[in-house]
């Protein structure tokens, strides 16, 4: 996407699942403005029709239940429906139906810290080496143990690369406050906590540069915590990933 | 009834009474103030996020140097404003008002008491409610200011915040307290001080709505309460129920046992801040049944169900809570259970709405100021409500989670929903308190320009958030996407210094009526529950002799009366 528009609704969509997640929000939306604008004209004809004037007078019991009741019954219903035909199925799947190996998934290793993101690649052998907060200090800030020879290769860098058309596992992990990892065009959010490593997924469907933001109120500098994130076809994303471990003095 | 005292000296009559229409206007006067100095600080950073970097008008001289840069706000400020204007509308401000102020002042009254059942415990509340005001006001001239960290206050960033975060905690421990003792006594005044006749049923919506809320505070406020002492220990004691191991700050281990748990802290505060959000709602949503049947002329539709969806509303307000954490890594049992209770519980929301917009058919409808502000509440709420929706689906709420849809969600609900129904309910008891009536042009100018400030400020926020851009942000607009909608962060701002600006005929009004000399008749809406019966302003112990019930709190247009409203204390013939 060379030129992404962003305006004052849904920013674009480059995500594999947003396309849920943006039919839920726009569904929602119309029965929301639906029942608005049905209430609205009742309450408007209500204030015409029933206003005080002369030779008018109230009535102590006006009208029987029957058409509330089935506004009620027909609101109930339809909001069952959206639970379960729609945001339930979505959910499950982006919680439980995570890539497998046979997917060739990208994972990355996500650090969060006041005030900013490190990307942490497993590099050319495919594992990450050990890592801990013990580690971490100002020279290590993906807390690596040196020691461990599957860590060798390993690429940190600032920036999110992912290629298009594979599916990313993110491995967040916070050093000291609650952060989350929010991209917007991805409809990706996901809370990092301290003492937890949660995954999340997803999938690009198109190449563009955009931004990784906190979403999540960590401190001074929660306002500038963002890193941006390059979409590049698998072959520049190959590339990208080469150049960094030359770049480590490796081969 | 109205007992012959000793008349009180200045401090015994006004500064530490205990009779329940005092602790009101003390609590309501109180809670005003409070309610002002929040909305101050969001017009502060209203500034900043319309005008990232310049100087603030008027008032950027005069800040400290810790707060600005040659007038210009610091992010720490910034973030500071932010968590004390939470904190100040939602404990100091909206509760007091809704539940201290007008449920202390009108309670009694309107199911014949002469009093509440624990007086002295009324004062002790007030009290409590002041010190833990002042503690929190008094935090941002500490050093390293006011708290920080969000009205949530989320550790492990609350855990390891300056010292404001210390004195929100000892604040909120006064003020839970004082809700604590307040619940208590709602509870009690109200089953047991019911006036002869006066059956449940017969009690006014309002009265119902006082008495579920302060279930509510009692139910819940305790889990909060017992957070704080936790985290103030995490602060001051060495202890880590919040600290995960191995936290690393600025490059160093914190010093800390480590072994606890953040989200721990996020279950217990919204334990108590979701039915807090319904706490905000149902007095308002009282007040608004009274406005309506009285300004209506008819009873109001569909009383029992309103009754038992009241009940009900509160009872499911306990199962909701996790909804505001489903981004913290939950799985797809606890978001089924949370979305399935929150589907839920809007049911009983939607039939209380319902059954007030049902309530103008057959009406002979009053444009009075508070009927306006009434009629105004309804779309208002709707809004409010309806937008919760796209929130409480987990999967929606992936976008939608801390933006500013949310911000415009609630404050849908409590700025042109529950403030609303407070500024009805201050024109509607006016005459009772005063004896005067309020001006009416100056009540329609005040209506009609909240009104239009209201929507201005918080429809853009529901398209901001649409649009992606996060909410507790010091300057968004290193986001692409929030650079595009910077038109609405204008909009924003410049409708809520209009906001502003059109509570001045509200003030003034407030202040000169009470001057008049001309006095407003006894029961100058022509209303038909208790705490019309006695005099204007009640005496000590309220009514002459204990009222008698004989009818239901709405019985206006009765077919074969002879005026348009019976009054549920005087016996009808035939």
């Amino acid at each position: 996407m060379d030129d992404p528009q962003y305006g004052w609704w849904l920013p674009p969509n480059v995500s594999v699942h947003g396309a849920d997640i943006d039919a839920m929000i726009i569904w929602i939306h119309w029965f929301m403005l639906a029942l608005f604008v049905g209430w609205g004209i009742f309450i408007a004809y209500c204030l015409v029709r029933f206003r005080q004037r002369p030779g008018h007078e109230a009535v102590y019991a006006p009208i029987e239940a029957r058409f509330s009741k089935w506004l009620e019954i027909g609101v109930a219903v339809a909001e069952t429906v959206i639970l379960i035909a729609f945001a339930m199925p979505v959910w499950a799947k982006l919680k439980t139906e995570f890539p497998e190996p046979k997917d060739d998934p990208v994972v990355i290793r996500v650090v969060a810290e006041q005030f900013k993101w490190l990307f942490h690649y497993p590099g050319k052998d495919g594992k990450f080496g050990r890592a801990g907060s013990e580690f971490f200090s100002d020279d290590n800030p993906a807390g690596l143990d040196f020691d461990d020879e599957d860590g060798v290769d390993d690429i940190t860098v600032r920036g999110l690369h992912i290629p298009v058309g594979r599916p990313v596992i993110v491995r967040l992990l916070s050093k000291d406050v609650i952060h989350s990892f929010k991209i917007p065009v991805m409809r990706v959010t996901q809370d990092v906590i301290p003492g937890m490593e949660i995954p999340v997924w997803f999938e690009a469907t198109t190449t563009g540069r955009f931004q990784v933001g906190c979403a999540q109120l960590c401190g001074l500098g929660h306002y500038e915590m963002k890193a941006a994130l390059v979409i590049e076809t698998p072959e520049d994303f190959e590339k990208w990933l080469d150049e960094e471990h030359k770049a480590l003095g490796l081969d | 009834m109205s007992e012959a005292h000793p008349e009180l000296g200045f401090l015994r009559k006004y500064v530490f009474s205990t009779d329940h229409k005092m602790i009101g206007i003390q609590y309501g006067l109180t809670a005003l103030v409070f309610l002002f100095i929040g909305f101050s600080l969001m017009m502060m950073m209203r500034w900043q996020l319309a005008y990232p970097g310049e100087a603030i008008p008027l008032v950027g001289g005069f800040l400290k140097n810790s707060w600005v840069d040659n007038g210009a706000m610091l992010p720490d400020f910034y973030n500071q404003l932010g968590a004390m204007h939470g904190t100040i509308m939602v404990f100091m401000g909206i509760v007091p008002l809704a539940v201290g102020a007008f449920g202390n002042y009108i309670v009694p009254l309107q199911i014949g008491a002469p009093d509440m059942a624990f007086p002295r415990l009324n004062m002790l509340s007030y009290q409590a409610f002041l010190i833990g005001g002042v503690i929190m006001l008094a935090s941002f001239f500490m050093p390293g200011g006011a708290a920080s960290s969000g009205w949530t206050s989320y550790p492990p960033l609350a855990d390891i915040a300056t010292t404001g975060q210390t004195y929100w905690l000892f604040g909120m421990i006064f003020l839970i307290a004082s809700s604590l003792l307040g619940g208590i006594n709602f509870i009690v005044t109200i089953v047991h001080l019911r006036a002869e006749g006066l059956t449940f049923f017969r009690l006014p919506f309002f009265v119902w709505s006082q008495l579920v809320t302060a279930f509510l505070l009692v139910l819940a406020f305790p889990a909060l309460q017992a957070a704080a002492i936790f985290q103030l220990m995490d602060r001051l004691a060495g202890t880590s129920f919040f600290l995960p191991s191995g936290l690393v700050v600025g490059g160093e281990q914190i010093a800390a046992v480590g072994g606890g748990s953040p989200l721990l802290w996020q279950h217990l505060f919204w334990f108590l801040a979701h039915p807090e959000v319904y706490v905000l709602i149902l007095p308002g949503m009282g007040i608004i049944a009274e406005v309506i049947a009285n300004n209506t002329r008819k009873p109001l539709w569909g009383y029992r169900p309103m009754v038992y969806s009241l009940l009900f509303l509160g009872f499911m307000s306990f199962t909701v809570w996790a909804h505001h954490m489903y981004l913290t890594g939950m799985g797809t049992t606890m978001s089924t259970f949370f979305q399935a209770t929150t589907m839920i519980i809007s049911i009983p929301s939607v039939i209380i709405l319902s059954c007030l917009v049902i309530s103008l058919w057959g009406a002979s409808i009053r444009f009075t100021v508070p009927m306006l502000f009434a009629i105004a509440f309804l779309p208002m709420f709707g809004i409010g409500g309806l937008t919760g929706l796209p929130l409480g689906l987990a999967a929606p709420d992936i976008f939608l989670h801390d933006t500013y849809y949310v911000i415009g969600h609630f404050h849908y609900v409590v700025a042109p929903g529950t403030i609303f129904a407070m500024f009805a309910g201050i024109y509607h008891w006016y005459p009772k308190v005063t004896g005067r009536s309020m001006n009416l042009r100056l009540g329609y100018a005040h209506f009609w320009l909240s009104l239009i400030f209201m929507n201005g400020i918080f429809m853009p926020m529901l398209f901001e958030g649409m649009a992606g851009v996060s909410r507790r942000m010091f300057d968004p607009t290193g986001y692409v996407h929030a650079q595009a909608a910077h038109t609405l962060t204008l909009v924003t701002s410049w409708s809520a210094w209009g906001l502003a600006v059109s509570q001045i005929p509200f003030i003034i009004n407030f202040f000169w009526s009470m001057r008049k000399e001309e006095r407003a008749e006894e029961n100058p809406w022509q209303a038909t529950t208790l705490e019309w019966a006695t005099a204007t302003p009640p005496p000590h112990g309220n009514f002459d002799a204990p009222p008698v019930v004989y009818s239901g709190p709405y019985e206006y247009s009765v077919p074969g009366a002879e005026t348009d409203f019976s009054p549920q204390y005087v016996k009808q013939e035939g």
